[in-house]
C-alpha cells in the first residue's frame, strides 16, 4: 500500500531524513518511533506530500506520489495531528464532513457518514453533531479529528503523535479505540510517536529511526527479543523487558482450553501483562478466560506466563 | 566633529532634519526653479508669510496639543485601568469614539464661533482628536502588563503609586509611545487644515494654492509637510526603540 | 449596593450645565451674534413635561444598581432626549412668533451638552442591562426614529438649522448622496485591492517589507497635501486627453478625492487583513492542508472566515476615516457635506456649519453601529 524507497530530505546543508526505505501493507499498523528530531514526523509528512522529498521514491497504492496532484492525493489519505486542528468556525458535523464536501458528496450522505463515525468514536451524534469545537474537551476534539480523517473512508491513515496532548487515561482509551477501528476496517496506519509503550501496544510493525536514519524494522516481539543495536535495546528499554514481552503476547496464546478457574474471568484478547497484573492484584495464580461473547473457554495459570 | 563616529553621519534622521531646515530657509531662493516650472503663474513663490514662521507655527500647535492630549489621554487611561475607575471605562470610550466620528474640520468649524479664529480653535480640535489613540494605547499597554508581576511587586511591599510608576508604566511605555506617535502624525495633518481658520501652519500655502489654482504654492507647502512628517516619524521610531530597550 | 457612579457624574454635570449654559441663542439676523436664552427663562407648561424624566434620572443616580434602575434610566433618558428636542422646537417657535422674520434661533451649548449627557446615560444603562447587541441597537434606532418624527412633524421648523435646510433642500440631498458616493467609490477598490494585498503581504515577507512603510508614509501625508499633490498629475492628464475632462475627470472634483480616500483607506485594510490572517490557528491550517484542501480552498473556507472579525475591524476604521476625510475634500471641489460645512464656516453661520456636520456625525455613528453588529456576528464563535 505504501512504499518508501531510499527517501531522503535535506534542508540546505542539513539532512533530516537519510535513505529511508520500508513498506506498509494494507491492514498493517506501522509505528514510526524515535527520539525527538529523529525525522519521523518529516517522513510521515512526505507520504502525503506535505513535505516534498529531496530524493527517493514514495509510492501509494502502487503509484508514485509525484504523479498525483497533491490535494487529490491527500484527500485519499486520512491525517490526524497532535494539535488536532478542528476548524473553530464549523460545527462538529461540518468538520467531519470536510473531505466528503471537498470530493462532492451529497449533503445527506455526508451527514449520515458523520453521524455513523461519531457513533463509532463513542460521541452520541444527537448531542455532538451541532456542537462547536470550543465546547468540547480535548479528548472529544481529537475523537472528532479522527472521525474527520476517516470520513471519506481512506485506505491509509497517517497519525502524527495524535494522543500526545491528552491526559493518560484518555490516551489509553483512544489507543484502544483506534486499534479496534484499524482492526475492523483493515486500514494501513502509519503512526508517529516517541512513546515506546504506545508503540508496543498498537503496532503490528515498528520502524525505529535515529537522527534521520532507519535503524530497525520489525514486529514488537522482534524488537524486544532481537534489538539490532544498543540504541534500539536502550530505546526499547531493557529494564522491564519481561513485562514488555508479556505486553505483546495475548492470553489466547497460553490458554488452557480444558481448564477452568473461579473468580472474575479475563478476556481472551487481553495481554499476558494484564493477566499478570490481575493475578498479582487479586492474589490468585489462575484466571478463567472468556471469549468475545462472554462465554467461558478455558483458564490461564501463572506458570503459563513463564513458559517460553 | 572628528570625535563623532561615522554612523552619526549616516543617520537618516539627521539628514532629513537638516534637509527640512535647509529647505525652509532656502525656499525663497528656489523661485527661479518654480518660475521655470510654471511659466504661466504670475506668483510662483509663496511669500505671504515666511516658511520658517509657518513651520514653527505648525510645530507649536502640534506640540502644545500633543502635550495636553498626552496628559489627558494617559491620565484617563490610567484612571480607567484602576479598580476605582473601571466603571467609567465604557463611557470614556464612548465619549472618545463619538469625538472621533467628528471630522477634524468639523471640530475646527464648531470651535471657531466659541473661541475665535487662529491658534485656539486649532489647539482644541487637535487636542480632542489626539486623545483617542493615546487613551486606547494606554489602556492596552497597561492591560498588557502581566498580573503576576504586579502581584509580586505588591508582595515585596511596593505601594500602588510605586507599582504604577516603576512597573506598569515602563512596561506599557512602548504601546503608549506608539499611541502618541499615531496622535502626533494625525495632528500634523489636522494642523494643516487649521489654516482655514486662520492658524499659521504649513497648510496655508496649500490652501491658498487650492483656492487660486496655484500649483507652485501647493508643491512648496506639500514638500515641506512631507519632510516634516518623515522627520517626526523617524524621531518617534528612535524614541520607540529607546523605550523598548529599557524593557530589558 | 453602590449607586451608579457614572450616572451620578452625568447627572451632576447636567445639573451644573443647566443654569450656566444657554439653551437657545437668539440673533436678530444672520450676521449678528446671538443672545442666550437659559433654561430658567422657560415658562411652565410646555417645559414641565421634561421635568419628569429629568427627575427620574436624578433619582436613579442615587438608587442602587439594579436591573429595575437601569431599565428606568433607559426609559427616562430616551424620553428626556425626545422631550428636550421637542422643547427646543416649541420654545424656538414661541420666540420666533414674537420676533421679526429675519431672526435666527440656534441651539445653544446647553442643549448640546444635555443631549450628549442624556445619550451617554442611555448608552450606559443599556450596557449595564447586558442586552444583546441587536436589542441595544433597536433602542438607539427607536430614539433616532423619534427624532425623525419630530423633524417631520414640523415642530422644529423655527430652529436655525432647519431654516438652513429648508433654504437649500435639494443641495442638501445632493450633498448627502455625493458624500456617500465618495466614500463608497473609494471603499470598493480598497476592498478589491487591499484584501489581496494583505494576503500577499502575509505570504511574502519581502512584499510586506516595502508595502507597509509605503502605506505608512501615505498615512502621514496630511490629507489636504495629498489632495493638492494629486491635482497636478490629474490636471496634466485632463490637458493631454480632453475627452477625460468631458467625463469629469480633471484636477478638481470627485476623482482626486476618491483616489486620495482610497490611498488612505489602504493601510488599515491591508494591515488588518494581514494581521487577521496571521491570527488564524496554525493547527487548523495544517489540518486543512493535510485533508486535501487546495491553497484556494483553504483561503476561502478556512482563512478568510476565521480572519473576518479583524478584517471587518480594519474596514470599519477605513470607512470612518473616509467619511471624515470626504468632508475635507470639499476644499478641492468634490462637493459633499463638507461643502455645506465650509460655506457656513466662511460665512460665520454656525447653523449652516451644523447642517453639514450633524449628518456626517450621524452617518459615522450609524456605520459604527452596523460594523459593531457585523463584527459581533462574525466573532460569535471563539477562535
Amino acid at each position: 500500500m505504501i512504499e518508501l524507497e531510499h527517501v531522503s530530505k535535506r534542508y540546505g546543508a542539513t539532512t533530516v531524513v537519510e535513505d529511508v526505505s520500508f513498506t506498509v501493507a494494507a491492514g498493517e499498523f506501522c509505528v514510526l518511533i524515535g527520539s525527538s528530531g529523529a525525522g519521523k514526523s518529516t517522513t510521515l509528512k512526505m507520504i502525503n506530500r506535505l513535505i516534498p522529498q529531496s530524493a527517493g521514491t514514495i509510492r501509494v497504492g502502487g503509484r508514485d506520489i509525484r504523479e498525483l496532484e497533491p490535494a487529490a492525493l491527500r484527500r485519499r489519505i486520512g491525517y490526524v495531528i497532535q494539535s488536532i486542528g478542528l476548524f473553530p468556525h464549523w460545527t462538529v458535523a461540518r468538520n467531519v464532513a470536510a473531505v466528503p464536501e471537498l470530493i462532492g458528496w451529497a449533503a445527506a450522505r455526508s451527514l449520515a457518514r458523520a453521524a455513523a463515525l461519531l457513533e463509532q468514536l463513542k460521541l452520541p451524534p444527537g448531542e455532538f453533531l451541532e456542537k462547536y469545537p470550543h465546547q468540547l474537551s480535548i479528548g472529544q476534539q481529537q475523537r472528532v479529528g479522527i472521525a474527520r480523517a476517516l470520513a471519506a473512508d481512506p485506505d491509509i491513515l497517517l497519525m502524527d503523535e495524535p494522543f500526545g496532548a491528552l491526559d493518560p487515561i484518555t490516551r489509553e482509551v483512544l489507543q484502544a479505540e483506534i486499534a479496534e477501528i484499524q482492526r475492523a476496517n483493515r486500514k494501513a496506519v502509519v503512526f508517529v510517536t516517541h512513546d515506546m509503550e504506545e508503540a508496543l501496544r498498537l503496532a503490528s510493525r515498528i520502524v525505529v529511526m535515529d537522527r534521520g536514519r532507519l535503524v530497525q524494522v520489525g514486529t514488537p516481539l522482534e524488537l524486544l527479543t532481537a534489538p539490532a543495536s544498543a540504541f534500539v535495546r536502550d530505546f526499547v528499554g531493557s529494564d522491564d523487558l519481561g513485562i514488555k514481552l508479556l505486553g505483546v503476547a495475548t492470553v489466547a496464546e497460553r490458554l488452557r482450553s480444558a481448564a477452568s478457574a473461579p473468580g472474575e474471568p479475563i478476556a481472551v484478547t487481553a495481554s499476558l501483562r494484564q493477566a499478570l497484573s490481575r493475578m498479582v492484584a487479586e492474589g490468585v495464580d489462575r484466571l478463567g478466560v472468556i471469549d468475545g461473547a462472554g462465554k467461558p473457554i478455558g483458564a490461564i495459570h501463572l506458570a503459563d506466563l513463564l513458559r517460553r | 566633529m572628528s570625535a563623532w563616529p561615522l554612523r552619526y553621519w549616516r543617520d537618516p534622521l539627521l539628514w532629513t532634519g537638516l534637509a527640512l531646515v535647509a529647505l525652509v530657509l532656502l525656499m525663497p531662493s528656489t523661485k527661479p526653479f518654480f518660475a521655470a516650472l510654471f511659466p504661466k503663474l504670475p506668483r510662483p513663490m509663496f511669500d505671504l508669510d515666511s516658511f520658517a514662521d509657518l513651520l514653527i507655527g505648525h510645530m507649536l500647535v502640534v506640540a502644545a496639543s500633543s502635550v495636553a492630549a498626552t496628559a489627558l489621554g494617559v491620565g484617563a487611561g490610567v484612571f480607567v485601568s484602576r479598580r476605582a475607575g473601571a466603571e467609567f471605562r465604557a463611557i470614556v470610550g464612548s465619549i472618545v469614539t463619538i469625538g472621533q466620528t467628528f471630522p477634524p474640520v468639523a471640530v475646527l468649524a464648531v470651535a471657531v464661533p466659541v473661541v475665535g479664529f487662529g491658534f485656539e480653535p486649532a489647539f482644541f480640535a487637535l487636542l480632542l482628536y489626539g486623545i483617542l489613540p493615546i487613551l486606547e494605547n494606554t489602556i492596552a499597554g497597561l492591560a498588557s502588563v502581566p498580573a503576576p508581576l504586579c502581584d509580586a511587586a505588591r508582595g515585596i511591599g511596593m505601594g500602588e503609586a510605586s507599582i504604577l510608576r516603576r512597573v506598569e508604566l515602563p512596561l506599557a511605555a512602548p504601546l503608549i509611545v506608539g499611541g502618541i506617535r499615531t496622535s502626533v502624525v494625525i495632528n500634523v495633518g489636522t494642523a494643516t487644515i487649521a489654516s482655514t481658520v486662520g492658524a499659521r501652519t504649513l497648510g496655508l500655502p496649500i490652501i491658498i494654492g487650492l483656492d487660486g489654482a496655484n500649483l507652485a504654492y501647493i508643491l512648496q507647502g506639500g514638500v515641506l509637510l512631507g519632510l516634516l512628517a518623515i522627520v517626526l516619524d523617524l524621531a518617534f521610531a528612535r524614541l520607540l526603540a529607546a523605550v523598548q530597550v529599557r524593557r530589558g | 449596593m453602590r449607586a451608579n457612579r457614572v450616572l451620578l457624574l452625568l447627572v451632576l454635570a447636567g445639573l451644573a450645565a443647566t443654569p450656566s449654559l444657554a439653551f437657545l441663542t437668539v440673533a436678530a439676523n444672520r450676521l449678528v451674534s446671538g443672545v442666550s436664552v437659559g433654561f430658567a427663562a422657560l415658562p411652565r407648561g410646555e417645559g414641565a413635561a421634561i421635568l419628569l424624566p429629568a427627575a427620574l434620572l436624578i433619582l436613579a443616580s442615587v438608587l442602587p444598581r439594579r436591573r429595575a434602575t437601569h431599565l428606568l434610566v433607559v426609559i427616562a433618558a430616551a424620553a428626556f432626549l425626545l422631550l428636550l428636542v421637542r422643547l427646543a422646537g416649541v420654545e424656538a417657535a414661541r420666540l420666533a412668533a414674537a420676533a421679526p422674520p429675519a431672526v435666527r434661533i440656534s441651539l445653544g451649548a446647553g442643549f448640546w451638552v444635555l443631549l450628549l449627557l442624556a445619550a451617554l446615560a442611555l448608552g450606559d444603562a443599556i450596557r449595564r442591562l447586558e442586552l444583546p447587541r441587536w436589542a441595544g441597537a433597536m433602542v438607539g434606532a427607536a430614539v433616532v426614529a423619534g427624532f425623525l418624527m419630530l423633524l417631520l412633524s414640523g415642530v422644529l421648523d423655527a430652529l436655525g438649522i432647519v431654516h438652513e435646510y429648508a433654504a437649500r433642500r435639494d443641495v442638501f440631498a445632493a450633498a448627502v448622496l455625493r458624500h456617500a458616493l465618495m466614500v463608497a467609490l473609494a471603499l470598493l477598490p480598497t476592498l478589491l485591492i487591499g484584501l489581496p494585498l494583505g494576503i500577499l503581504a502575509r505570504r511574502r515577507p519581502a512584499v510586506a517589507a516595502w508595502l507597509f512603510p509605503l502605506l505608512n508614509i501615505v498615512q502621514t501625508i496630511p490629507s489636504i497635501a495629498l489632495f493638492g499633490l494629486l491635482l497636478a498629475p490629474l490636471s496634466a492628464l485632463a490637458r493631454l486627453f480632453p475627452a477625460l475632462a468631458a467625463l469629469g475627470i480633471g484636477g478638481i472634483g470627485l476623482l482626486p478625492a476618491v483616489i486620495a480616500l482610497f490611498l488612505y483607506a489602504l493601510l488599515p485594510v491591508v494591515r488588518d487583513s494581514a494581521d487577521g490572517l496571521a491570527g488564524v490557528s496554525p493547527a487548523a491550517l495544517e489540518a486543512g492542508r493535510g485533508l486535501g484542501m487546495t491553497p484556494r480552498q483553504l483561503l476561502w473556507r478556512v482563512e478568510l472566515p476565521l480572519a473576518l472579525p479583524v478584517l471587518l475591524a480594519g474596514l470599519r476604521v477605513a470607512t470612518l476615516q473616509a467619511i471624515g476625510l470626504a468632508a475635507v475634500a470639499a476644499l478641492i471641489g468634490a462637493g459633499g457635506l463638507g461643502a455645506i460645512m465650509f460655506q457656513g464656516l466662511f460665512a460665520d453661520a454656525l447653523d449652516l456649519v451644523l447642517l453639514g456636520v450633524v449628518p456626517i456625525v450621524l452617518m459615522a455613528l450609524a456605520v459604527n453601529a452596523l460594523f459593531d453588529l457585523a463584527i459581533a456576528y462574525a466573532d460569535r464563535v471563539p477562535r
